[in-house]
Parts: C-alpha cells; sequence; structure tokens
C-alpha cells in the first residue's frame, strides 16, 4: 500500500454573503495516496475549486467559516496558522491554476517567479537556483529553456504558460499536486501535450495529483479515482473504472450521458440533465439532486449518507437511497459501455 | 440535422435537382476567396504598414438554405474572424460575400439595413452579451424597436419568443444577472430569433456552459432549426459539439480551409493529417477505450500568422510532411460525398478516389495544381 498523504475529514465551507449563508462545501471526506491521480469532478458551483483552494488556504476570509480537518503528513490545514501553512504550500503542496494568462506576474520574468518560489523554501544560491529553474523549463518541454528563461509571460503563448505555471508548481518537488482545471483554457492540440506531460511527471516524481475538472474525457485520460461532486457534497467516489461503468448515483448517470462523444455514432437528441444545479444558499433540503431527479421517492427528503452500496466493491461509494438492484433495474448497462440509457429520463433523451 | 431535414419550411424550387451530393436546397450564402489581413503599423506620424496579421487567407465555401455548417479550428485560425466578416461586423481585405444573390462584401450601412434582419448572430459569453444595465424585455425587443415593430406588439412578441426558448415569459422585467449562464445563453438566441432571420452564426454558444446545460442549448437550437428553416454556421474551437448540430464540418487552421466534410465523415475518414491530429487530442471519456487507443499527438504550437509557413501552414507541425509540402501550398482536393481536402498526402483515401480526385474551384488561387497521387 503507497503512503497516504492526505486526509480529508468533514470538511465544510461556508461564506455569509448578501444572499445568506453559502454553504460551498459541505462535509467533503476523501484521502490522498502517493502517486495516485484523484480527480473531483462536477459543474461550475459543485463546490470543487473551493475544496481544492481551501487546502491550500486559499480560501480564508473575514466572510468564511471552516469546519472538519484536512491532515497532510501529520500537519493539520484547515486550522493552521499562516506561518504554518506557508512552510506547506509550495513546498509539500503546490497547485495550478485555471487561467495561465492571469495567473502569472506579468511585470517579473518568469525564472524569476519560478526562483522566487525555491528561495522562499530552501538556502540556495541564486546561480544554484537559476539552473534549477532552467531544468525545470526543460522538464515541462519549454524549448530553449535557458535562453527563455529571462521571457516575460506575454512572450509567451497560452500553452507554453501552462507550462511555465507547471514548473513553478513542481519547483519544490511537492508531494501533492492540485490542478484546478489545468487545461480548459488550452486548445485540444495543446491539451493532449500538457495532460501526456503531466502523466509523465507523476510517473518520474512519485506527485500525488488532486485534478479538479468537468471535463470528463480529461478524466478517463489521467485519473485513477473519482469523486463526483454536487452542491458542495460528494455524492458519489470510487476507482476510475467503478465510476464509468457502474455508476451508482442518479447525477453521475446524467453526466456521463450528456457528454457528446466523437467516437461513436451520434445520437438523435444529446442527452440532458433537467433543470439546474440548485443556489448554494438555498438547497433542497435532503438528497440535494432530488428536485432534478427521476427516481425521487419518499427517503429522498432525508440526506443519505455517503457509503458503500455495491458489496463487490467497497471502495465505491455513493449518496443514493435506492437500493443497487433498484438502480440496475433503472438504467441500461451494456456491458463494457458507457453512455447510459436510464429509462426515467435522466440521461435520457428528452 | 441529418439528411431529409431542413427542408421543412423552405421554399423548394431553387437549385435543388441535379446537385450530386445529396438533398440541397437554394444557395443562402457564398463566400469566394476571402481574405482578412489586419494590418500592423508602426510610426508617429505617418502610420506605415509593417506587416500584416493572414487572419483569413483565401476562404471559399458556401452555406445552403436548412443546412448547418460546423466551422471547427483551434484558438488564431481565423474563424471568429471569418464569422464577424459574413455578418459586416469588419470589412474584407479582398474576395466576395454574397447574400443569396446579392453581393454585401462592399455594401453600405443604409443597404445593409434590410440583410440585417436575416443574418443574426449569437456570441460565445452569455455575461457579456447582454447589457447588465437593460431588462430582458429591452434585450430582446431592441432589434424589433430598430427594425419597425409598433410599441404595443414589442412585449406580447417577447413573452412569445422566452416562451419559444424555454424561459418564464413572466420574466421579461428581469435582469440579466438575474439568470444562471444557460438561461442567458437562451435570451441571446432569442434576441437573434426576434427578426425571424435567416441565417444566424453561432459563435461558440456553448463553449462557456456546464455539461449538462450545453446539451440542453445545443438541442434548442436543434428544434428552431426544425420549426424555422433556419440556417446556421456553428463556430467552435473543437470537434466533439459541432457534430451533433453540424450536417457539414469546415476545419480551419492558420486563416486557410483544411477539410470541408460531410460531418459524419469526418469523424471515421478524417482526410487531413490535421483534422486526424483534432480528433485525437480529444479525450474519449471511455477510460478502457481511452488506453486501447493510439494517439497522434501533434508537437509544437501553431505559428504566427503574420509570417506564415510557406506551402501547407501545417506542414511545420505535419507527421507526414515531405518536400512538396514545404514548397507547394495544396489545393482542395475533390473526394467522393462532397469531401475536400488540401494536403497532399491524404490519410483515408483509396487508389480508385485518389485517381477520381479533381482540384477544387474552391481552392485558394496561391494554391499549386498538384493533386496527390496515386501510388
Amino acid at each position: 500500500m503507497s503512503e497516504r498523504l492526505l486526509e480529508v475529514r468533514d470538511l465544510k465551507v461556508s461564506f455569509a454573503t448578501e444572499e445568506g449563508v453559502v454553504q460551498a462545501v459541505d462535509g467533503v471526506s476523501f484521502e490522498l495516496e502517493a502517486g495516485e491521480v484523484l480527480a473531483v469532478v462536477g459543474e461550475s458551483g459543485s463546490g470543487k475549486s473551493v475544496t481544492a483552494m481551501t487546502l491550500m488556504g486559499l480560501t480564508r476570509g473575514p466572510n468564511a467559516r471552516f469546519e472538519g480537518t484536512a491532515r497532510y503528513k501529520g500537519t493539520e490545514l484547515v486550522a493552521a496558522s499562516d506561518e504554518e501553512l506557508q512552510r506547506v504550500r509550495g513546498a509539500e503542496i503546490a497547485m495550478i491554476f485555471q487561467d495561465p494568462m492571469t495567473s502569472l506576474n506579468p511585470v517579473h520574468r518568469i525564472g524569476d517567479q519560478i526562483i522566487e518560489q525555491i528561495q522562499a523554501h530552501e538556502e540556495i544560491s541564486d546561480s544554484a537556483a537559476r539552473e534549477r529553474t532552467v531544468e525545470l523549463l526543460d522538464r515541462v518541454g519549454i524549448p530553449r529553456a535557458r535562453e527563455r528563461v529571462d521571457n516575460y509571460p506575454f512572450e509567451f503563448s497560452g500553452g507554453m504558460r501552462q507550462r511555465v505555471m507547471i514548473a513553478l508548481a513542481l519547483s519544490c518537488d511537492p508531494a501533492v499536486l492540485i490542478a484546478d482545471e489545468p487545461t480548459t483554457a488550452l486548445d485540444v492540440t495543446i491539451q493532449a501535450q500538457i495532460l501526456q506531460r503531466m502523466r509523465n511527471l507523476r510517473d518520474e516524481t512519485g506527485a500525488a495529483v488532486i485534478l479538479v475538472t468537468h471535463d470528463l474525457g480529461v478524466v478517463a485520460d489521467i485519473a485513477d479515482r473519482i469523486a463526483v461532486m454536487y452542491a458542495g457534497r460528494i455524492v458519489e467516489q470510487g476507482k476510475l473504472d467503478e465510476i464509468f461503468y457502474d455508476p451508482q448515483h442518479p447525477y453521475t448517470w446524467g453526466l456521463l450521458g450528456s457528454i457528446a462523444r466523437v467516437d461513436r455514432p451520434r445520437p438523435a437528441r444529446l442527452p440532458t440533465i433537467a433543470g439546474m444545479p440548485p443556489s448554494l444558499a438555498h438547497r433542497p433540503e435532503g438528497c440535494h439532486f432530488r428536485p432534478r431527479c427521476p427516481h425521487e421517492f419518499a427517503e429522498c427528503v432525508k440526506t443519505p449518507p455517503l457509503e458503500s452500496r455495491v458489496p463487490a466493491s467497497p471502495g465505491h461509494k455513493d449518496r443514493c437511497w435506492l437500493s443497487v438492484e433498484d438502480k440496475r433495474g433503472e438504467r441500461e448497462i451494456v456491458p463494457g459501455e458507457i453512455g447510459l440509457e436510464d429509462k426515467k429520463g435522466v440521461g435520457a433523451a428528452v | 440535422m441529418s439528411e431529409g431535414r431542413g427542408g421543412g419550411g423552405v421554399s423548394e424550387g431553387r437549385g435543388g435537382g441535379g446537385v450530386s451530393d445529396g438533398p440541397r436546397n437554394g444557395r443562402l450564402l457564398d463566400v469566394e476567396h476571402l481574405k482578412l489581413f489586419f494590418p500592423i503599423k508602426e510610426g508617429i506620424l505617418l502610420d506605415r504598414e509593417v506587416a500584416r496579421v493572414h487572419a483569413v487567407n483565401d476562404v471559399t465555401f458556401s452555406l445552403d438554405e436548412g443546412e448547418t455548417l460546423g466551422l471547427v479550428g483551434e484558438s488564431g485560425c481565423g474563424k471568429t474572424t471569418l464569422s464577424r466578416a459574413l455578418m459586416r461586423l469588419i470589412d474584407a481585405t479582398d474576395g466576395a460575400i454574397r447574400f443569396r444573390d446579392d453581393d454585401i462584401t462592399r455594401a453600405s450601412r443604409k443597404q445593409l439595413e434590410p440583410l440585417r434582419r436575416q443574418m443574426q448572430m449569437v456570441f460565445q459569453d452569455p455575461f457579456a452579451s447582454l447589457n447588465p444595465r437593460k431588462r430582458v424585455v429591452q434585450i430582446i425587443g431592441s432589434p424589433l424597436r430598430l427594425h419597425g415593430t409598433p410599441r404595443g406588439e414589442v412585449e406580447p412578441k417577447v413573452r412569445e419568443l422566452l416562451k419559444r426558448v424555454g424561459l418564464a415569459p413572466e420574466h421579461v422585467n428581469r435582469f440579466p444577472h438575474e439568470f444562471s449562464g444557460g438561461q442567458r445563453q437562451r435570451i441571446g438566441v432569442a434576441r437573434a430569433l426576434a427578426l425571424e432571420p435567416r441565417l444566424i452564426v453561432l459563435d461558440e454558444p456553448v463553449s462557456a456552459l456546464d455539461v449538462s446545460v450545453q446539451a440542453q442549448i445545443i438541442n434548442l437550437l436543434d428544434d428552431l432549426q426544425q420549426e424555422f428553416g433556419l440556417t446556421y454556421m456553428f463556430v467552435a474551437h473543437d470537434l466533439s459539439v459541432v457534430r451533433h448540430v453540424s450536417d457539414r464540418i469546415a476545419v480551419m487552421y492558420l486563416g486557410k480551409l483544411m477539410e470541408i466534410s460531410p460531418a459524419e465523415e469526418l469523424y471515421t475518414k478524417p482526410i487531413h493529417p490535421y483534422t486526424a491530429a483534432l480528433l485525437g487530442a480529444v479525450p474519449i471519456p471511455d477510460p478502457r477505450e481511452n488506453r486501447a487507443r493510439e494517439r497522434l499527438v501533434v508537437s509544437g504550437e501553431p505559428p504566427n500568422p503574420i509570417d506564415p509557413p510557406s506551402g501547407c501552414v501545417f506542414h511545420p507541425r505535419c507527421p507526414r510532411s515531405t518536400e512538396i509540402c514545404k514548397r507547394v501550398e495544396p489545393p482542395l482536393t475533390r473526394y467522393p460525398n462532397g469531401h475536400l481536402a488540401a494536403c497532399h498526402h491524404p490519410l483515408n483515401v483509396t487508389q480508385d478516389e485518389l485517381r477520381a480526385a479533381e482540384r477544387s474551384d474552391q481552392s485558394p488561387l496561391s494554391a499549386g495544381d498538384e493533386l496527390p497521387e496515386a501510388a
């Protein structure tokens, strides 16, 4: 068994706003082991980015409230002081942000930005830090790294800037890399290059990755495990194949069913999930997916716990009151295929 | 939007018969050798043009009534510039745009006014494309008022449009911020529909939306097309979404057309290596197949459109490129089913198809005459 790096227990994050208390994250628990890629999947407002940013202490503010714990190798992150967090952040846990255009400082040379981070965590001479920066840039696939280290961000394209972001995140050899939609802003051919690069780096350095994304194609490409979030909660989690080939939560069915695929004949209608996600300030009682779910029944007004319901795979957990047999009856599974037909309508053509 | 549809509600009789590739209605739009260059100027008193961005570089295609053309390409390929040029939001440098039979390339504002009713646009960002200080009734109603709908009839019409795009008619007095992204995009669609246009240019209409909402908007667009016999040009940056809406798909790279194909055929039989690369780069949301599949990952990035490569613009990144690709710009070559591709080393074509291939008159003027050779 690999080493457990991160253990998040019952994490809750809420923000006081003019419209009331927004419960962005509501009781999220997960673990992360060395060398694995955990994908956190969900739509906008599902709480996936807030979860990731809270681990880095980036959601702290006068209107934010936190409960629960997040332990990184024995250090508690949620309640940590700024100084404690400073030691972990960048050196042990690093983050890659979504938008490569705005997450680098435009008035500093890229090399200086990376050197600054290295020197903030290590006693190292200027020339040694610079040498390491050139190596890092080379490793993430920036051609002529030695010349380009003195360039400014505007002199790079989007894909190249995202590589600089990755080099920056890797500069102190972190054990955990949090990537928040790392390829969303990029063109597909560049996205493929970056994903390949991230896979190689994971294999070389053994870093664990938390990948926050809404793109199930990217997930299928790189993840080992998946946590599906909806309205602040994890509604299903499990191994990659468990989620794709035996999804238990109707929201996951809908998500898998509504993706357009380039490798299949096209359906006459694209399947959709009716309605839209609830406001986080006014979430429905019980199961939050209830108003959009065609399988709703009396039990759903109570909140279903996240627990293992498939006897054969204990690590596969979901939050749905339907029994496994009922679910299998409600959706049609073609062995080895995804893109589910839900007989009552989630993911079915509307 | 496959065969047999699009015909609904569209006047028959024009053009239709005799064309070999499938049922076709009348021609709606013709674009001939369109060029659009942006000058880069230098100097304080005298603006000297020192270089040009070749945004759209000799593009020829047409749109038939009731069809949907998907226009695909990565950022900087010129797809948005091209769609704006069709709307006459920017002026072409060279070439011609004909709407029905009128040449609108140089038409004046006044001459364009009646045409504006017939050509509308839906924009990418539903947050930036609606005026935050106007109510829905003003946003959707403004094209109606501008084109002379009497005051009293505007609001009932807006209510009807809201209903048609799946929003509640009683929300006419709300502001854009009271709606979600998907709902705002519906407002954008309602505004485009208000004047009962013939052509709607959709510039990445679902890129900013969540997956489950994307599907809702796509299905709505599909319904509206059937109901009103609309013609769409659907611009997108990757190949997964356009497939569900398109009859034909055009792939652009660095200001040039690389391939035009019947929609389904493009996915099973891409001819241009760039199209194959685009298809290969889309990760398949199916772990087992994803592991099994061999992927063509092209290296490098699109070159600078100020100084495009010689010959085929894709040659510096192309795994199949040879000597001739650097020297000679490949003509658009016609294969069966109205499938065109500009490549010296085409994929997925048989020897017979190669022998029967012809140079298309849609080829850029600067393209060579050399057709790909059969073995």
